[in-house]
């Protein structure tokens, strides 16, 4: 195989990685937040069934979450993601939908829970002088989340949240476990013709991933450096 | 009957009482000064007065109305609270400015944020005006006048708040952010983004206790100013007993969570009648002896 060749091939798992990154954070960053006021809620049960929840997630390895949501449905007998698989198959002639729609949501859940602690430091690390200074002033509750926290948080938030992005990048790889074809099974297939280098030149894709990533959030940290918190 | 009138305030914390009964009046256009070793509860008394805490007894009324019942706070929601808030000022010993706002969007912030209420409010008074107009004429006339209004409505707000930083002599910072500020400064844009709501009282919780010394004069000199150019009734916690001397109608000695003792400020520093007001006023003047900026005129 020519360099073009396996450039191509390997872009074509690229494009999922990108696909399974871009949508796990649109679905994860929202529900981090979700899941973040449950465990800040003042209703004890709420907070307690919230609290075992992010525990599990993030005690368990993500590659045993997928396996878990790819299959179990499977035992209990609902085949979904093999229904989804075929639907797409038939109708529109795309593979593996119901695999990665598995994948996808293994991601945003692991990933939310790991965003909710994030969220819950930076929100729990506004002084409590922030809030009061709304309240005399005559602020409603969601003004004073919005207008005043809000932003201190999204501040104090960005070191650790590009951290989490960053590993997410290189988490997509797990995909491969349920035979998503991502940048690194992609690799691995070549690997079956007997050829190494694809897997190394795979990690040049990441390299450049994160490094685009990097300059981004650098970027963020410097629009935000107009005031301290 | 007194503008403001205080009933037996309570407050305990896990059993420790912190406030035990206080009572005192005070008239439209005083300015009170709360004076008392740390832990005597002034700060509490305060946050009471703001609803920063909620007191377990007692009654606040305001010129006649009564805006605090311990009896009743329960059953308010936040937002019910909220409107009576806007009879205070508060103005913190950590300044407590937004971060991420300059000077003047501080102090625009709160009346900003009160205009769509004030546009609901006046779009009521519309649809009643035109209720003869056709649904579609009424409509437009509504929407003209409401962005009329709006329009109005901020320029109002700007211009009051341009002329409020003017006043606490902050006519050159009004664009930098409250890091670029020193401690006075930022407590000077504290007193004007309180003032911006127009409070019936201010409030003043140690005003100049995270200042240097050497900042403290500019911020006593911006709160005596108020008083006389102001109607404005002012209750200052502080520790700065010159100073409390020098500006206020009223003192209160406040000790371990009562009103040890009160009156003009002739009658507590001259004449005090309490021991503990004695014993108190006595070391707080060894404590003084060198503070630069007591009388708040020697820095500007």
């Amino acid at each position: 195989m020519s360099f073009s060749d396996v450039t191509l091939y390997l872009l074509n798992g690229f494009g999922l990685t990108c696909l399974l990154f871009v949508l796990t954070l649109l679905l994860s960053l929202p529900l981090g937040l979700l899941i973040c006021f449950g465990s800040m809620s003042k209703f004890k049960p709420l907070k307690i069934i919230v609290d075992v929840f992010v525990w599990i997630i993030r005690g368990v390895p993500l590659m045993l979450q997928i396996f878990v949501i790819y299959y179990v449905p499977g035992f209990m007998g609902f085949q979904i993601f093999s229904q989804v698989d075929l639907y797409f198959t038939l109708n529109f002639g795309v593979n593996d939908i119901g695999r990665f729609l598995a994948v996808l949501i293994a991601f945003a859940i692991n990933y939310a829970c790991y965003f909710s602690v994030i969220y819950r430091g930076g929100i729990q690390s506004i002084s409590q002088g922030q809030y009061e200074a709304g309240q005399v002033l005559g602020m409603s509750k969601s003004t004073i989340f919005r207008k005043i926290v809000l932003l201190q948080v999204i501040k104090r938030i960005v070191p650790p949240m590009s951290n989490e992005i960053i590993t997410l990048v290189k988490d997509t790889s797990l995909a491969r476990v349920v035979m998503v074809v991502e940048l690194i099974c992609a690799a691995e297939k070549l690997m079956a013709k007997a050829i190494i280098w694809p897997l190394f030149y795979a990690g040049a894709f990441y390299l450049i991933f994160v490094g685009v990533l990097t300059i981004a959030f650098n970027f963020l940290e410097k629009k935000l450096s107009y005031f301290k918190v | 009957m007194a503008y403001l009138e205080v009933r037996n305030i309570r407050k305990s914390f896990n059993k420790t009482e912190v406030l035990k009964g206080i009572d005192f009046d005070l008239d439209q256009g005083q300015v009170l000064s709360i004076i008392g070793s740390s832990g005597s509860g002034k700060t509490t008394l305060l946050r009471c007065l703001n609803y920063l805490e909620t007191a377990d007894e007692g009654t606040i009324s305001l010129n006649g109305d009564v805006i605090f019942d311990a009896l009743t706070i329960k059953n308010e929601s936040y937002n019910d609270i909220r409107t009576k808030r806007l009879n205070w000022g508060m103005v913190f010993q950590q300044f407590n400015l937004f971060p991420q706002y300059t000077a003047l969007q501080n102090v625009m912030l709160a009346p900003n944020e009160n205009i769509p209420e004030v546009l609901k409010y006046k779009k009521k008074e519309l649809l009643e005006k035109y209720k003869d107009k056709s649904f579609f004429e009424r409509k437009k006339l509504i929407s003209q006048e409401l962005s009329f209004i709006k329009r109005k409505l901020t320029e109002d707000i700007k211009q009051n708040a341009i002329d409020i930083l003017n006043r606490v002599g902050l006519s050159d910072k009004m664009n930098n952010y409250p890091c670029e500020l020193s401690g006075g400064q930022q407590q000077r844009v504290a007193i004007a983004r309180a003032l911006a709501l127009k409070p019936r009282i201010l409030c003043f919780d140690e005003p100049t206790s995270a200042l240097d010394p050497e900042l403290t004069g500019e911020v006593l000199k911006v709160i005596k100013e108020l008083k006389y150019s102001t109607d404005c009734t002012m209750i200052i916690v502080t520790h700065e007993m010159d100073f409390a001397k020098n500006v206020s109608d009223k003192i209160i000695f406040m000790a371990n969570g009562i009103v040890e003792e009160m009156g003009t400020p002739s009658e507590i520093f001259d004449n005090p009648k309490s021991e503990k007001t004695i014993s108190f006023l006595s070391k707080s003047r060894e404590d003084i002896f060198d503070d630069i900026s007591v009388n708040g005129d020697k820095n500007e």
